[in-house]
């Protein structure tokens, strides 16, 4: 049987229907290891999330189940609200403005012009390199007494006073939200890019001859064609901004006075800084609405397709 | 000559001027974190000198880090964890993949659905329980909880990244090989993993980088120094208190950062298609 080729192959399809009788068994032994250990290091600690947060466990201690009285403390726990209003800000805000400085720099960057590719691996770095890293630069770049930020803005003539970016509440959430934008900012750009290679050019030609202009031509026939990648790209960014740590950890710790705490942050700071493990799950367990959501519209929007 | 004028105006305001902008917005940080590192403390801590430029440059930063710090131990456990993470997750990952890409079985879609799924659970919703599972391994302090651990998030990676690569293959050559007396295994092995290599090593790539980043975890199940990896050794060793040593934290930074930007500067063709491949296709 070996030696038969590929131009034979029709007529001795029924053997591959025997092979498929194994498949069955190969597939279940092929996913196994990954699904093992899925179910070990993923799904079993979401169920444990689940318990610990009904309890009142502390740290070294198991603790009582007390059902849901932790989430009835957090509903009137003022810092957690503020916690719940940050969260929204700082995910709706930088989606937003990824979204929007990612569409124009995804426009930009299918122009031609000399030196591309190196401009296109350039503005990927801030996505690639660590990003406990290059928030530290930005700690130091929004320093009290050294800012380089304030001298470059002072110096150009911008503004007159030093900024104090990570001292007052309201700079400090700026402060977070231009480094989210920054560090995000190149999967946008990068993800929309591809999706405009995709379109025809013919639609383009088509409309010239019916005498479209620039932003018509963007707003008629680009943007409709993108839905889907922004619909994918959107939805990515909220899930991951929403449960967003490090920027928020390493730049404010949350503060000055919780301004800038998120839910991970203070879930950290519950659980593990003070030792309150069964209300830090508690908050972390906030995350997972969010997930949901965006888990069922991704799913209808893949289905759709 | 007017016309030309005008399209050279235009070029200039509608492409170089803004792109200037966000190669400034993109790269200045990163021009910091150099020039930092190579300043003396009097240069960094100055507020009347050039500052934007070095005028004595010097690696006394460096050297004081080295000194005093444990850094190539946090750069080998990087590189011990991200390798072996990136090694294991692409292993499982390709079993996984080709396996939801091409065999039909029951409950198949299911488990592409719950790839998918546990692809966009984000690290924040269980790292707590996920300490306590790590205590009960007896893994605590040891960067054996981060092997054990990094799996959860780059296996759903490296499966998904993969079930569209595997799918982009046409069936044919493998069923030939097959009907010629290859098993599935020899034929998945021989014919389609080849030809999956660009998407083997994108996902292999991106695995090591997301290792080398990663924070929460690290954070949380490591305390002791020499077990700790760069991404979280440099901003919890080298911030004590409110002493900031910031020619050290950028030298350091500088660092931990430079294995991750060559390793893309390497692939980056591959990089950016596996990217768009990932972003479109889900």
């Amino acid at each position: 049987m070996r030696s038969v080729g590929w131009a034979e192959r029709l007529p001795v399809r029924p053997r591959v229907k025997g092979l498929i009788k194994h498949e069955a068994l190969t597939g279940y032994f092929l996913i196994s290891p990954a699904l093992f250990l899925m179910l070990v290091l993923l799904a079993y600690p979401f169920i444990l999330a689940v318990y610990i947060s009904l309890s009142d466990r502390i740290l070294g201690e198991p603790g009582k189940f007390i059902w849901f009285e932790n989430f009835l403390k957090l509903f009137q726990d003022k810092f957690f609200h503020e916690t719940v209003r940050n969260s929204f800000i700082y995910t709706v805000s930088t989606v937003f403005l990824k979204l929007a400085l990612g569409v124009i720099l995804a426009l930009l960057l299918n122009q031609e012009f000399p030196g591309r590719n190196l401009v296109r691996g350039a503005l990927l770095l801030p996505w690639i390199v660590p990003t406990s890293l290059s928030v530290l630069t930005w700690l130091w770049m929004f320093d009290s007494l050294f800012s380089v930020i304030n001298y470059i803005l002072l110096g150009v003539g911008i503004i007159s006073k030093k900024i104090p970016w990570l001292g007052d509440p309201f700079w400090a959430m700026i402060s977070v939200i231009i480094v989210n934008t920054w560090r995000g900012l190149p999967f946008f750009a990068v993800s929309i890019l591809a999706g405009l290679m995709a379109i025809p050019r013919e639609l383009y030609e088509a409309s010239d001859v019916d005498g479209a202009q620039g932003f018509r031509k963007f707003w008629h026939i680009t943007l409709p064609l993108l839905q889907p990648v922004i619909a994918v790209v959107v939805l990515f960014s909220t899930i991951w901004t929403f449960a967003d740590f490090q920027i928020v950890y390493i730049l404010t710790h949350g503060g000055p006075l919780n301004a800038t705490q998120i839910f991970a942050t203070m879930a950290y700071d519950v659980a593990l800084v003070a030792g309150r493990i069964g209300e830090g799950s508690a908050i972390s367990l906030f995350l997972f609405p969010a997930l949901l959501i965006v888990i069922i519209m991704m799913l209808r929007y893949l289905r759709r397709d | 000559m007017k016309r030309r004028r005008l399209r050279i105006i235009k070029r200039v305001f509608g492409l170089y001027l803004p792109l200037a902008a966000f190669l400034f917005f993109a790269l200045f940080p990163f021009y910091w974190m150099l020039i930092s590192s190579f300043k003396t403390n009097p240069e960094l801590y100055s507020l009347r000198a050039k500052r934007l430029l070095i005028i004595h440059p010097t690696l006394e930063q460096f050297k004081e880090l080295f000194k005093r710090t444990a850094v190539l131990r946090w750069l080998w456990n990087s590189f011990f964890v991200s390798f072996f993470t990136a090694m294991i997750s692409l292993a499982l990952g390709t079993m996984a993949g080709y396996s939801l890409a091409r065999l039909k079985f029951p409950g198949a879609e299911a488990f592409g659905l719950a790839t998918f799924i546990t692809y966009l659970v984000p690290t924040t919703l269980i790292f707590i329980p996920l300490a306590s599972v790590v205590k009960s391994l007896r893994l605590t302090n040891s960067i054996w909880a981060l092997v054990v651990t990094y799996p959860t998030f780059l296996i759903p990676f490296c499966t998904w990244m993969l079930i569209a690569y595997f799918k982009s293959i046409p069936k044919d050559m493998e069923e030939c090989a097959m009907i010629d007396g290859c098993s599935r295994i020899g034929a998945m092995v021989r014919i389609v993993l080849p030809m999956a290599v660009p998407g083997i090593v994108f996902s292999g790539m991106f695995s090591f980088t997301l290792s080398w980043n990663e924070f929460v975890y690290a954070l949380t199940f490591i305390s002791d120094t020499t077990h700790k990896t760069m991404s979280v050794a440099v901003p919890t060793e080298l911030i004590r208190g409110d002493a900031y040593f910031w020619g050290e934290l950028m030298a350091a930074s500088l660092i931990g950062s430079v294995p991750v930007a060559i390793l893309y500067s390497f692939f980056m063709d591959y990089f950016i298609s596996g990217l768009t491949a990932g972003a479109l296709k889900g």
